[in-house]
């Protein structure tokens, strides 16, 4: 998966979780939780359906690395490349 | 078995608009079934029947507003049908003996808070629906005598009833049991009531405490289309009405205490990393959980203030959920202290998606007996809440945050959450309020037990 397939799936899996939100004119290096309101409950279910799309298994110690888009787009793209 | 009327789901809610039915005339229900939906200011509530029967006739339209208490629906017994042949015999020994189990469990007098009046019972727990296993039972009278000849009935419908010179005796009761509620003496106080109990009772006009004054059912179906700004409008209002009524009536106290939430987080951290992503806990269903099993060991600050304090025959803990675009709602996690930490995940899972998509059931908005705020991990680091009337008890958690700590004579870093609780200090005492902090505190400290 590259960047750019990344980045469509957690426009994908954003818009589960919050519909509103509008990956485009984000600030992809700010936090998404404080970006787009997202509760604790809200960024577990980003990780889950994440798994299920793509078997990735996020471990918690990991989740600091996802808190932004450019974040969440490197990790997806870089494991989607060399499974952990 | 007869009529069923439009619930209270909420102390905020005084007319309902039904949007959509999911029973006809002719179909059986069980108790915990959804039968209607039904718009609120604040969202639209999957509302169930709180009886079996058959449904007879249905008596509101969709589209039609109306005030709390309108009769919705006539539902006939089930026995009059088993008898036709329709249904089979009813085996009524388990409905017996929840009914004793219930009347054992709720100290005399029954009483619960007006709000709940017409809510149905509480839905199984664990959040799997057992309706369908649950063998039919012969239908449940709700006479408001009692064989010992004392008419259960609330402190403040007696109080009423009293000053109106009504014999109690008279009324059919629409609380638990068929306990008579202060709303109930606003209905007339025919014999025909009492005496024929089932589907033919018929009354005239829901003169509901509460209610508008003359509101009346209206067509128009304003509520269900109204966009999402009008939606917003309607929560706001629905909000200001009761935090101002909880301002206003409840004399609250605040109680605070910082906790260390250092055992809890290695505990987590270290279930979490042997779990798959789908079966995590977060902090909050820890929280959750000492704070409903806090609840049922300190007195006076789970439950209802309804002319005296009424203590609850569980804990059911609303927890407030925040909707996108703004607003909260505060349904109820049933029998929260009886749940394993798993269990509770998963419900509190499931009650923030269907709160967040509108699919509540009417028996989690109308049920809490204590509520909890939870910031969680973008919040401030202190919330000193405002208690759902008629609950007497709010605790808040703020945001989980490394501070410095010492813990014998050292100075280390811990993570701490700052626990506060608003309490009715007509039912306790700041004291019953502390308490219950250091209760959770101290389950906090051991969180493989909880």
């Amino acid at each position: 998966m590259n960047t750019d397939d990344a980045r469509s799936l957690l426009e994908e899996l954003l818009g589960r979780i919050a519909p509103e939100v509008d990956l485009a004119g984000a600030d992809p290096t700010a936090s998404m939780q404080e970006s787009f309101d997202l509760d604790s409950m809200d960024f577990l279910n980003l990780v889950t359906e994440l798994h299920e799309e793509t078997g990735i298994e996020v471990p918690e110690r990991d989740y600091p690395k996802l808190r932004t888009i450019e974040g969440f787009v490197d990790y997806v793209s870089s494991a989607s490349r060399s499974p952990a | 078995m007869g009529e069923f009327r439009m619930p209270s789901l909420g102390a905020d809610m005084d007319v309902g608009t039904v949007v959509e039915w999911r029973v006809r005339p002719g179909d059986e229900v069980h108790r915990g079934d959804i039968v209607a939906l039904v718009d609120t200011e604040k969202s639209t509530i999957e509302v169930e029947v709180f009886e079996d029967g058959i449904v007879e006739e249905l008596l509101v339209e969709p589209g039609a507003e109306v005030p709390v208490g309108t009769p919705l629906a006539r539902i006939g017994a089930v026995a009059e049908a088993a008898a036709a042949g329709t249904a089979p015999a009813p085996p009524a020994a388990p409905a017996e003996a929840e009914a004793v189990r219930e009347a054992e469990a709720v100290p005399e007098p029954e009483t619960v808070p007006e709000p709940s009046r017409a809510a149905p019972p509480r839905a199984p727990s664990g959040g799997k629906r057992r309706r369908r296993a649950k063998p039919l039972a012969a239908p449940q009278p709700a006479p408001a005598g009692r064989s010992d000849g004392r008419v259960r009935a609330s402190p403040l419908a007696r109080r009423r009833a009293a000053d109106a010179g009504i014999d109690l005796s008279t009324l059919r009761g629409s609380g638990p049991g068929g306990a008579v509620l202060a709303a109930d003496l606003a209905a007339p106080t025919d014999a025909d009531v009492q005496s024929a109990p089932t589907a033919e009772e018929h009354r005239p006009e829901p003169a509901v405490s509460g209610a508008a004054p003359g509101a009346e059912a209206e067509p128009g179906a304003e509520g269900s289309t109204a966009g999402a700004k009008d939606r917003q409008a309607a929560m706001r209002h629905a909000i200001a009405a009761l935090m101002a009524r909880s301002k206003r009536e409840i004399p609250h106290y605040y109680v605070a205490t910082t906790i260390d939430f250092g055992a809890a987080r290695t505990w987590l951290d270290d279930q979490n990393a042997r779990r798959g992503v789908g079966e995590r806990l977060l902090p909050a269903v820890v929280l959750l959980k000492a704070t409903a099993l806090a609840a049922r060991e300190a007195p006076h600050v789970n439950g209802f203030w309804d002319d005296g304090f009424q203590e609850p025959p569980a804990v059911h803990l609303g927890v407030a959920v925040s909707l996108r675009g703004g607003g909260l709602v505060a349904p109820a996690i049933h029998d929260a202290d009886r749940m394993d930490l798993d269990g509770l995940m998963g419900a509190l899972r499931d009650l923030v998606e269907r709160a967040r998509s509108g699919r509540l059931r009417s028996s989690e908005m109308s049920d809490p007996t204590i509520t909890v705020s939870n910031l969680g991990d973008q919040g401030a680091e202190e919330v000193l809440g405002v208690i759902y009337p008629p609950q007497v008890g709010l605790v808040g958690f703020g945001r989980i945050v490394e501070r410095p700590w010492a813990v014998d004579g050292m100075i280390g870093v811990r993570p701490v959450v700052r626990a506060t609780f608003a309490g009715d200090h007509r039912a306790s005492d700041g004291h019953d309020g502390a308490r219950l902090l250091t209760t959770i505190d101290r389950l906090l400290q051991a969180p493989e037990a909880l």
